[in-house]
């Protein structure tokens, strides 16, 4: 018997153990911040900003993504580039998130009730660049034929990393405070890349194929005007706005020398 | 036959290692997100056509070390049912609780997003998982239990110390590995074109660390090898471990100047790692028997229990 003590004990340790940390990924949600329910801007005094954003220079040729580490992905993504910049006619860049970063004061804004939907279509996040209020639900939708897993890896909220295993599933997700931008990232195929901008007002945009932004709704005041680029970084500006105007932003982003 | 099965279970924890090894050098660690399921499958019963992009090595890591971990139990049975030397029995149970804690810490690591200290401890862990079933394997051979007449204090010390600078060495390179440090001097084998880098940072020192520990260990076992050659050319024993310790040596340095110039390519990467793992247990049997003579008692228990 005092052989077989110590072989049991550690057999019992590990199936204790093996039990007490069981479990598999779970959802996570934030509950949401309490909230106004009514929008503190006057609308008859609102005003607005507009504006593009350029590539300066010669434009990258985006590459080719290599899937063929899943069939489901080749046979969905086919020709499919990398998008970490991606330019259009007259040097459009698309993809930048442009926000108000300052200025709002302490104007509080209600909390969208419609969700904002992230897709995984062929072994792609689409859209590339979203943005979220805080407490707003985030739906991660797989919409492809094979498995994923959603990863965020963000810096001040929350990380959580779940698995879609089947098509048609769907995550859903609040964050608690602001943060541009929270990495989105699938590890089961590395190339997929989202980011998501979480702020605790509306007025945030991303830019479409022809480069251009809109942020409306905004109280005639003065701000500070952020845009965004996942390899480009970072640019500010100040514009004021007055009542029931619109005000032009034009942001550059050249690549890193 | 015991010796034999032990020799099964050490090579089955060196491709073990070598499939951990290509989980991170994949970036594949989170991509089954839960544990000990998998996507909410038991493991074992999880669909082979599901096992795609990083999914295949971090599953087949997962199924590889479920095996390791049986073969392990039915080790430290065997042990305790054959093993008449209660310390070499120990060493079955020190196995078993390590590759239990092991499979738990790697657990641990997926479910909280691979936390630095916990990846890298499971990367140290699974050397001395490696070590033990090594020591059974050898502590059960003939040759071991014939005896010997070596009393080589020297060579004690020598060996040991190049045990212990191997697996220092090994986790500077999880460390390193776990922190995202491998490309932080990007040439080889100068360092920013320098012999000492210009810039200092955390991950640029931990890389350097690892390359100064290249060079520590390289001065160790070229030492350890030198000595058997010197003074034990005749016996085989430690003849052996020593070229292959010396030849390991000339390997591993080359995948380690690999994997930067190649840019961390995944294979090179992972052999970089299983070869450190070969080199700590080559060292490993050297010293242990250089200090065979200590286990005179063996010979005797081993004759009475036959």
């Amino acid at each position: 018997m005092t052989r077989l003590g110590p072989l049991l004990s550690a057999v019992f340790v590990a199936s204790v153990l093996t039990v007490a940390c069981g479990g598999g990924s779970q959802e996570s949600a934030a509950p949401p911040p309490p909230a106004p329910t009514e929008n503190p801007v006057d609308p008859a005094t609102a005003g607005n900003v507009t504006g593009r954003v350029a590539f300066a220079g010669t434009p990258p040729k985006p590459a080719l993504l290599r899937m063929d580490s899943d069939p489901n992905c080749a046979g969905e993504g086919g020709s499919a580039t990398e998008e970490s910049v991606v330019v259009g006619d007259g040097g459009a860049l698309r993809n930048v998130f442009v926000y108000v970063k300052d200025g709002l004061g302490s104007l509080r804004f209600p909390i969208p009730s419609t969700p904002v939907l992230l897709d995984q279509k062929g072994c792609r996040y689409i859209p590339h660049v979203l943005g979220a209020q805080v407490g707003q639900t985030v739906e991660v939708l797989n919409s492809d034929p094979t498995l994923h897993n959603v990863h965020a890896v963000p810096g001040s909220n929350d990380e959580f990393n779940t698995g879609q295993p089947l098509p048609g599933m769907k995550h859903t997700h609040r964050f608690s405070v602001s943060e541009v931008m929270v990495p989105f990232k699938c590890d089961v195929h590395p190339w997929m890349r989202a980011y998501v901008g979480v702020l605790d007002h509306p007025f945030f945009a991303v830019t479409g194929p022809d480069g251009s932004f809109t942020l409306s709704g905004l109280p005639p005041g003065t701000y500070t005007i952020e845009a965004w680029h996942e390899t480009l970084g970072r640019q500010t500006q100040t514009v004021t706005v007055a009542a029931k105007e619109t005000a032009d932003v034009m942001f550059s982003f050249a690549p890193a020398s | 036959m015991l010796h034999r099965f032990g020799v099964v279970v050490a090579a089955s924890t060196a491709v073990l290692i070598f499939a951990g090894g290509l989980v991170t050098s994949t970036g594949s660690g989170l991509s089954v997100p839960d544990w000990p399921t998998t996507y909410g499958w038991n493991m074992f019963t999880f669909p082979i056509d599901k096992w795609v992009g990083g999914i295949y090595y971090e599953h087949s890591h997962r199924l590889i070390a479920s095996g390791v971990g049986v073969l392990i139990l039915v080790l430290a049975a065997w042990l305790w049912r054959a093993e008449p030397r209660r310390w070499v029995r120990r060493l079955g149970y020190a196995a078993l609780a390590a590759v239990v804690t092991q499979g738990i810490l790697g657990g641990i690591t997926v479910l909280w997003f691979l936390p630095d200290p916990i990846s890298i401890a499971h990367a140290g862990l699974a050397q001395l998982v490696f070590c033990l079933t090594v020591a059974i394997a050898l502590v059960t051979s003939r040759g071991w239990k014939r005896g010997s007449t070596l009393d080589d204090g020297p060579l004690r010390t020598v060996s040991v110390a190049t045990t212990a600078l191997i697996y220092v060495q090994i986790l500077l390179g999880a460390t390193m590995r776990h922190t995202g440090a491998g490309l932080a001097i990007p040439d080889f084998p100068l360092a920013f074109g320098q012999l000492v880098p210009p810039v200092w940072t955390g991950p640029i020192a931990i890389h350097f660390a690892h390359r100064v520990g290249a060079l520590v260990v390289a001065v160790f076992v070229l030492a350890t090898v030198a000595h058997v050659l010197s003074h034990h050319r005749g016996r085989p024993e430690l003849k052996r471990p020593a070229l292959l310790l010396a030849a390991g040596l000339v390997v591993q340095i080359t995948l380690g100047a690999l994997t930067v110039l190649s840019g961390k390519e995944y294979i090179i990467n992972s052999l970089h790692v299983v070869t450190g793992a070969l080199l700590l247990v080559t060292s490993l049997v050297l010293a242990l028997r250089a200090h065979r003579s200590r286990f005179a008692a063996d010979v005797e228990t081993v004759r009475v229990a036959a």
